[in-house]
């Protein structure tokens, strides 16, 4: 038996090469998330004061907080999330229940994937068209249904996805006794994939509460606390895009605070949200 | 119903509030049903309207410049003459140039986790790649404001201008002065961002290669990388594709991170250091200050215009995505 040591050990070094190289891609993955988190932490925990949660965006060149864009993020993100989610879940259901093998689904399904990677700047567009330029001014509630719409696909994806997982014998077991099918949804397929569907509304939450792009032209910005849905308002994204390019140092100071605290949202919602599902998969 | 009295011997008070009963569930069942159909018929309403009101809004620039609004690379708001040649350049430029150097990065690190990492390390080091799409657009876009582009100046630009000067295509590509913002800084911020999309998706379509193939090509002796270059890429081709289309569907649509980092200018020119444009990044730096229907309609036509390129682009993405479940559920 004769071997060709030198195609051997070619063989042997490419894959040793192309081995090397993957890991070093993990290693730049990895050393990318390390750069934009320590640079955050670095510039943002600086700025970290109790002053930013109590006090309202400042004019130039003074001292403030982020109190009024923060509210205007909770207002306009939990407005988004109780619009959004109803339409989602029940067209998930939808999808997974009553519609499982119909065409419709697999249409349904399409849009909502493609809904899902949409560009946001263009759903602000569609909000700017319909309800901003209708109503005459900008205000909260257009950025809210901005938001909302980059809710709905989120929700049905995950909501179809752990409908489907619930076994068909839990439904059928509902069925026999007498229960009609909505119950037999509520009262099971709902109660068994809960976890999943609250993943999704998680998830979900944590993808919006970084948008910018659909509030820049639907809710615009607000120097001043309102909390008036009607009118334009502040929101943290908007807030640090607006302050990070001006030239005074105290605003962008205020949008790496800005940046740091989403980000620690943003990281904690998807973790946690992770972790209701994530054990699962392990099994 | 009479069969129902028959079999059982009951009340004529119960068979009707049974009766009732039914009646009841039929109907808030039909309405449930009915409400949860109205749900996925929304769905697909808001693509549609999505559709129709940019070419309701896009319309007068449309009709006004005609054609020649995809060929003209000129953007005068003062004298009114819009084209979107510059910001449809920038957009395919930068997203490219971020799928290129994303892909093989990508499926390195899904190679690494597939192949590689100790069993443990998997699943840490999966989410923390995950995490990367997890961070919002605008942190992108402010860290590579602040902290990449000056790195960028400093460092890399000077270094590439100097050691291309004088070869002949390279040394236009990487002209100076170096501003650290442009087309390359976006590029490269993009890559960063549809990074995690595309390992997340070719380690779906890495998970679907039967383990028998994969056992047989090592039990014949092949190497880790033969095997991943000989059986599973080929065997999950149409995946990758449909992953790195989703992560350029992704790339073409992105806006603040490259909005913070393009340079905002409406021309054209052979140099990737030099700032240029996209489609996105026009829309949200000017959308605001847009006096004039003419000038608002214009930006709006760009949107239709990235609406349209990315749902082809997702669209097909899904065809191919959707051609590998089936091949996995069959």
């Amino acid at each position: 038996m004769s071997i060709a040591p030198s195609l051997h050990r070619s063989r042997k070094f490419r894959n040793a090469l192309m081995m090397g190289l993957s890991m070093g891609a993990a290693g730049i993955g990895l050393a990318w998330l390390a750069l934009i988190l320590g640079a955050l932490v670095w510039k943002g925990g600086t700025g970290l004061a109790l002053s930013v949660f109590t006090e309202m965006t400042p004019p130039p060149g003074d001292s403030g907080g982020l109190l009024n864009a923060i509210a205007g993020s909770v207002v306009m993100t939990a407005i988004a999330v109780v619009v959004g989610t109803p339409v989602g879940i029940l067209a998930g259901t939808y999808m997974a229940e009553y519609g499982r093998f119909s065409k419709l689904t697999v249409l349904v399904r399409f849009i909502n994937d493609i809904l899902l990677s949409a560009p946001s700047i263009v759903v602000g567009l569609f909000i700017y068209e319909i309800m901003v330029r209708t109503m005459g001014h900008f205000s909260a509630l257009a950025g809210a249904f901005a938001l909302a719409i980059l809710v709905v696909p989120v929700v049905v994806r995950t909501t179809e996805d752990m409908l489907n997982l619930v076994p068909n014998a839990l439904r059928e077991a509902g069925t026999a006794i007498g229960a009609p099918r909505w119950i037999v949804i509520r009262s099971v397929a709902y109660r068994a994939a809960r976890s999943g569907i609250v993943t999704g509304i998680l998830l979900a939450i944590a993808r919006i509460s970084g948008e910018t792009a659909p509030l820049l032209f639907t809710a615009l910005n607000n120097q001043f606390w309102s909390s008036d849905l009607n009118a334009p308002m502040a929101s943290l994204p908007v807030t640090i895009y607006q302050f990070a390019l001006s030239p005074y140092e105290e605003w962008q100071q205020l949008a790496w605070t800005g940046a740091l605290l989403i980000t620690l949202a943003v990281l904690a919602l998807s973790i946690f949200a992770r972790s209701l599902t994530g054990r699962r998969e392990d099994k | 119903m009479t069969t129902i009295a028959a079999a059982m011997p009951l009340s004529m008070e119960t068979v009707r509030a049974r009766e009732a009963a039914v009646r009841r569930f039929a109907f808030t069942d039909s309405l449930f049903r009915r409400l949860t159909f109205a749900a996925a018929i929304l769905v697909l309403m808001i693509l549609g309207g999505v559709a129709v009101s940019l070419v309701a809004g896009a319309w007068p620039a449309l009709s006004a410049f005609g054609p020649s609004f995809l060929t003209t690379e000129s953007w005068n708001p003062v004298t009114e003459k819009f084209g979107a040649l510059a910001p449809i350049y920038g957009t395919l430029v930068t997203s490219g140039i971020a799928i290129l150097i994303a892909v093989p990065i990508g499926i390195g690190i899904t190679v690494f986790l597939t192949e590689l990492c100790p069993r443990p390390l998997r699943r840490p080091i999966g989410i923390a790649v995950e995490l990367l799409a997890g961070i919002p657009s605008i942190i992108y876009g402010i860290w590579g404001l602040f902290v990449f582009a000056p790195f960028l100046q400093t460092y890399l630009q000077p270094f590439f201008i100097k050691l291309f000067h004088g070869v002949p295509v390279l040394s236009s590509l990487f002209a100076g002065p170096p501003y650290g913002i442009g087309i390359l800084t976006s590029a490269l911020i993009l890559a960063i961002m549809v990074l995690p999309f595309i390992t997340s998706i070719t380690k779906d379509v890495f998970d679907t290669v039967p383990a028998v193939l994969k056992e047989s090509a090592y039990g014949i002796g092949c190497t880790t990388w033969e095997v991943t270059r000989r059986v599973v890429i080929p065997y999950t081709r149409i995946g990758i594709m449909g992953g790195v289309m989703l992560g350029l569907g992704r790339a073409l649509g992105e806006t603040m991170a490259v909005t913070f980092v393009i340079g905002n200018a409406h021309r054209i020119s052979a140099s990737l250091f030099a700032p240029g444009t996209t489609i996105s990044a026009s829309i949200a730096n000017e959308f605001t200050e847009a006096d004039g229907a003419l000038y608002t309609s214009s930006l709006v036509a760009l949107g239709l215009i990235l609406f349209v390129i990315t749902f082809l682009i997702l669209a097909a993405a899904r065809f191919m995505l959707m051609r590998i479940e089936r091949r996995a559920g069959s």
